[in-house]
Order: structure tokens, then sequence, then C-alpha cells
């Protein structure tokens, strides 16, 4: 297989701040330099691409030595945290805007689909709008009349297809601009979160074309998205960028781990809290030792999946006789919602009051039962079943990750929590 | 071994395009601009069909702005102030003026706007970019071409009444006027929006600099009539490339008797507008690649 897109040593810089007086004298001081045949004074500045720390320089590199390479038909995977730079790249890919240092060198065509509905005007057609959309992404207007039909009838948009844009429902407007989009031909597509839109019926005939592209017409794409379950299903190999460089280059499930757990490090997801001995001093009873939620069978570090069994430890030490010691969950969704309590109270395994010394309680969650999205848990301690004795708040988080459904199958987001798996039986009625 | 390995070697340098930071001086693509024609029809047609919508006298908007200026100018000027038109009629002077001055004024700030109007559609899509202002002095022919429908009507009245005012055979100048006009709009607009994109204070600006404009480019008054009053201010009509565009209009409309005509500014505004046409395609280019970061 050939190379069909090379990047090499893509770079891209911005000015932090307003433009104001300052710019205009930046401006000069560039302008004065570029005459006397000098480098930009301004290139050898510039920070990482960290939002989280406080500016210390008045550039940033939103992206750095950015270097790789497309083989064609190949379906490459572009990953990253909001602001790792993806955006930028994917501009300068489109050649919305031109990198700072570097060059791509590309044998086809690129086409780009950040974002559906690009120029569409809401006093045209909806017909009219698919010939001007079509135009803005690189169709002639005989290519666009070749597939009109077949545009209007993936659109599901027949019936107001010679009203005005206006009067369309935004899912409508969406539905014709992914149809136009979907019906570009370019050698290379870059394809940003399009799968986000729509419906579930929608969804399901988008990925379905996506595959078609991808798959059946061995077309070299670009897809970028957070929906993992998506990436992997449609990317072959993808690349991971982290605060503007690219950290990581290589197969789908490889890259998708490393990814996951950049993310938990850099997004404070903590699975696991170990206590000072000398904290919580305020019960006489119970300190704390330490409390951890993972996957069954897994490291602690290692993502926790939807089909896995997700197990809770609370170790802590209990230094009074003659009592008892329950222990509660309580589960926020990332809402803030509660959506779950569970105490040891209700169970008949905890009778710990003659016990002292390093206690843990653990409980099981069973498979197939936290929806794709973060958690956050409370956890009490409750004396004879009546009194809260300690009360930890959000002390340990975790994340549910859905990474295998099969494609062709619905992508979206559970709109609930909980997404329990249970038996359901079949029966007919004459 | 050495044959595969050059093979290969070739391979890898035919790129179809390269996406570099490098900057070339002039840059535009032809090719590619002929390849996105359909796109430039389809934005006139957009821009012709889209702008009276909704309105109850649709088109006939364009017929109702000059109509009035040229009666305010020929009210206060021609009849308080007294200005001669000379052999022309006062009113039919001041709606040539003022058709010509419409479409040239429209042009320049319609250039100069490209970068931000058009900063949601560039900011995702890239086609070359030349094509929106190209798109702009095109689809504003049509509002010029209706405008001139009007005078063509006054021209007859006039003409009919008796006023001295003839075509000539300098009337085949007429669509050189026009390109004029259109490569005067797009050169200083092309180097103004390189400026508008980073800086807010020129569209600020610009709005009252086109208003004093029009009258350092004897719009409302006939050159010869400022030469005769005022003197010693005369240069700054006289240098002004735009007043030898509306002057030049005027007469190869009016074909005045006595009154020859002077190739000389004809063709000092013609190197001027081509040379400035050339200095904003320049810069142009050069905004286009990055101007989506400062705007």
């Amino acid at each position: 297989m050939s190379i069909i897109l090379k990047a090499e040593n893509i770079s891209k810089q911005y000015r932090l701040g307003l433009v104001g007086t300052g710019t205009l004298k930046h401006d000069f001081n560039r302008f004065w330099h570029r005459i006397r045949g000098k480098e930009d004074p301004y290139l050898k500045v510039g920070g990482v691409n960290d939002r989280t720390k406080k500016a210390t320089e008045d550039y940033v590199w939103a992206l750095q030595d950015i270097n790789f390479e497309v083989e064609e038909g190949e379906v490459l995977g572009i990953i990253g945290k909001n602001g790792a730079g993806k955006s930028t790249l994917l501009k300068i890919l489109s050649q919305v805007t031109s990198p700072t240092t570097g060059t791509i060198k590309s044998r086809g065509r690129i086409a780009s689909l950040l974002e559906v509905g690009t120029g569409f005007h809401p006093e045209l057609t909806g017909r009219e709008n698919i010939y001007l959309n079509g135009a803005i992404l690189g169709m002639t207007k005989a290519e666009i009349a070749s597939k009109i039909d077949e545009i209007i009838d993936f659109s599901g948009c027949e019936l107001y297809i010679d009203t005005p844009t206006k009067r369309y429902s935004s899912g409508m407007t969406v539905r014709l601009a992914f149809a136009v989009a979907a019906h570009l031909e370019p050698d290379i597509m870059v394809i940003d979160e399009v799968l986000a839109v729509g419906d579930a019926e929608f969804q399901k005939k988008a990925v379905g074309k996506m595959q078609d592209i991808s798959r059946g017409q061995g077309r070299t794409v670009l897809f970028v998205s957070h929906n993992m379950a998506a990436v992997k299903s449609l990317c072959t190999r993808c690349i991971v960028l982290d605060n503007g460089g690219l950290a990581f280059n290589g197969h789908t499930d490889e890259a998708i781990d490393f990814y996951l757990k950049l993310n938990s490090s850099n997004r404070g997801i903590r699975n696991n809290s170990i206590f000072n001995p000398n904290e919580f001093e305020y019960s006489p009873h119970v300190r704390p030792v330490s409390i951890s939620v993972g996957a069954v069978g897994k490291a602690l570090e290692e993502p926790i999946e939807f089909e896995d069994e997700i197990e809770f430890k609370i170790q802590f030490n209990k230094l009074s006789e003659n009592i008892q010691i329950d222990t509660t969950l309580q589960i926020k969704d990332s809402k803030g919602n509660y959506v779950i309590s569970c105490g040891s109270g209700l169970s008949q395994n905890i009778e710990n009051k003659n016990e002292t010394g390093t206690v843990e309680h653990s409980v099981r969650f069973p498979s197939s039962f936290f929806s794709s999205e973060e958690f956050f848990v409370n956890v009490l301690f409750v004396e004879n079943k009546k009194t809260v004795t300690v009360k930890l708040d959000d002390i340990i988080s975790f994340q549910v990750l859905e990474s295998t459904r099969k494609l062709g199958e619905w992508m979206g987001k559970s709109i609930a929590p909980i997404k329990i798996k249970l038996d359901w039986f079949l029966s007919t009625h004459d | 071994m050495e044959v595969l390995y050059q093979i290969m070697n070739k391979q890898q340098d035919q790129w179809l395009f390269e996406i570099s930071s490098k900057r070339k001086l002039i840059d535009l693509n032809f090719k590619e601009i002929w390849r996105y024609r359909d796109l430039l029809v389809l934005f006139i047609k957009r821009d012709i069909v889209t702008v009276y919508k909704q309105t109850v006298l649709g088109p006939l908007w364009f017929f109702i702005q000059p109509f009035f200026t040229s009666v305010i100018f020929t009210l206060v000027f021609n009849n308080i102030a007294s200005i001669s038109t000379g052999f022309v009629p006062a009113f039919l002077f001041n709606l040539s003026g003022i058709t010509a001055w419409n479409y040239f004024k429209i042009c320049l700030t319609g250039t100069s706007n490209t970068f931000r109007s058009n900063a949601g559609i560039f900011g995702k899509v890239y086609f070359p970019r030349f094509i929106v202002p190209l798109s702009k002095v095109i689809s504003n022919l049509f509002k010029f071409g209706i405008q001139l429908l009007i005078l063509i009507g006054f021209y007859i009245y006039y003409l009919v009444n008796g006023a001295q005012i003839s075509l000539s055979v300098y009337t085949l100048l007429f669509p050189v006027y026009i390109l004029l006009m259109m490569l005067f709009g797009l050169g200083v607009g092309m180097i103004l929006s390189t400026w508008t994109t980073k800086y807010r204070d020129i569209s600020i600006l610009m709005s009252f600099v086109m208003q004093m404009l029009m009258y350092v480019s004897a719009v409302p008054y006939p050159l010869a009539e400022i030469q005769k009053k005022q003197p010693e201010y005369a240069w700054v009509v006289e240098y002004n490339p735009i007043t030898h565009i509306i002057e030049g209009f005027r007469y190869i409309l009016f074909n005045p008797p006595g009154v020859a005509f002077n190739w000389t500014p004809l063709l000092y505004v013609s190197l001027l507008a081509t040379a400035l046409f050339l200095v904003g395609l320049i810069l142009f280019n050069r905004t286009e690649k990055t101007f989506i970061d400062t705007v």
C-alpha cells in the first residue's frame, strides 16, 4: 500500500489573550524582523498547550512537531481530550488555516466534514441548499445533479425539499446536511464527530454510510471522535494527541487503552483512596484505611468496561468492640444525581460487633449494569445501624466504558446512568 | 534493488498538493478557481435571490434609493447652492453619478468585509476565497443593471424634452468603466480586508470615509466647477482616481457639446486600478491562509 498523506513537523502557534495594542506592537516587530531578513522573533517562545496551567507566555503551541503517515484505504482515528489539538490538526488538514511550521503532503483531494451544514442559507429551499452546500464542499453542479435523488432520499426530507430551510426543524437540517456530505467523493475524507447527530434511526443510517465509505469503497478516512465505541469499530489505527503533541501512534485497541489511562489521570478520576491513619479523628471507633473500585480480574489502573463486574473494597480500622459498623455507598452520576444507595446494613453477611483491627467490606455490582459515563461515590460509616460517624463525599470516582458495540448498532450515549442487562422472555399468543 | 529504490523515491515525490507554512508571493490558482466555477455561479444566484425575500417591494428598492438621493442632491446642490451642471439636466447628472458611485462603493465595502462576514464558512471548509469577493462584484452588477434602467428611463425623458445630451462613439467605453470600478473596488477592498480581519477599527473608519470620499470624487458636482471656484483645493479631487471614473462615466453617457474626450485620465486610472488589484490579490492570498486565527 502506498502512502497517501504525510504530515511532517506540523506545528501551530496561537497568540493568547485579546487583540489590542500589544498585537500591533508585535506585528510591527515581526515586520521589522522580516524586512531585515530575520526569523520571526515570536516563533522561539510559546508554552506547552496545557489549559489547566496559568499562562506564562503570550504565545502557545496548539500543535508541536506532529509527524504521521496515512496509507491509502486506511481509516485512521484521531483521539485526544478536549483541547489536545485535534481540531487544530483538522483545520490544517482541511486547509482552513495553515501550519506555523511544517508541511502536509497529499496525493489525493481532502474534503472535510468539520461541521455539517456549512453555508446553508435559511431563505433557500432544501434543494437549492443541496446545490450550494455541495458546491462549497467541492462538488460540481453536474455531480450534484446526478446524485440529487439519492441525497434527498437519504435525508428523508422529500416532503419539504422545496420549502426554505428556515422552516425546517433542527433535526431535519442536520439530516439534509449530512446527506449532502455523505455523498461527497474525495480521496481522503476528514470526519469530526458527525455520529453525534440525529435520532437513533438516522444514526444507524449514518454509521452504515460511514461503513460503506471506509470499507466498501476503500476510501481513506481520518476520523475524529470522543466515542470510543465508534472509533473501535471503524478505525484500524489511531493516533493520540495530548497537549499538542503526538503521544501515541499505533493499533486501535492499544491507542484506546493509552487514551483512557491518560484521560483518567488527567481528569481527576480517582478509583483508589488511601488514608493517613491520623486523619478522621472525629470518630472514636473507625479509621478508614483505603477505599477502591475496580473491575474484577483486572488491575486497578485498567479501565472498567461495561461487561466487567465492578468491585468496591472498603478497608478500615475498627477500634472498639461491641459496636456494629456498616458501610454505605452513595453513587452519583456525572450530573450529580444520586442513582444508587447500597449499604451493608441490609446484608446478612456483615456482622462485625466483636471484631477489632483491620476490617474489609467488599461488594460487587454485576456486569452490564452501569452505563458508560463517570460516577462519583460517597462512602458512609454507620454505627449500630443508626448514626453516621464518618461521611466521605466524592471520595472515589470511576468511569465505565463501552467499546465493544457492533458496527451498525446505535452509537449514542445511554440516556440513563444505569443500563441493566436482564433476561427477557419471549412467548407468543395466537 | 537500486532501480526499485529509485522508483519508490520517485513515487514518493509525486504529491498532488502540499499544505505548507511557506508563502508564495502570488499564489492565485486559476485552475482551482475554474474548478469551483459552479460555486461562483451559485453564490451569485444566492446573493441575488435572497436579498429581497420577504419584502413587498422587492427589487423596487433598488430604484428608490438612487432616485431620492438624486432628488435631494438636485435640491441642495443645484437649486440652493446653484452648482452648474452645464448642458446636462441637474437631476440626470446626479442620478448618473450616484448610480456609478453606488456600484463602486458596494464593490469596495463588500470586498473589504469578505473575511469577517464569511468567517463561519471560511472556518469550516476550504475553497478558493477569492470566489467570494468575485461573486459579490458580479452579483452587484445585477443591482447596478436595474439602477441603470431607471437612468435610461430618465435619459429618454430628458432627451424627448430637448436636453442637449447624446450618445457617441465613446459610449462604447461603457464596459471599460464598469471593469475599472470592479478592479478598484476589488483591489482597495482586498487591501482593506487584510486589516479588517485583525483590527476592527478599519471597518468603523470605512463607513464615514466612504461618505467623505464621495464628496471628493466629484459625484454631486462636475470637476470643472471645483477647478473654477476653489482652484487651490481642486488638486484633491483631481488626483483622486475615482473622480475620473465618475467624470468619464458621465462623459460617455452625455457627450456634452464642445468638450473633447481626454484619454490621459483613463490611462492613469487603468494603470492604477490594475496595480491596486494586483497588490490586493497578493495581500488577500497571504491573509486567507491564517485569517481564521485572528478574525
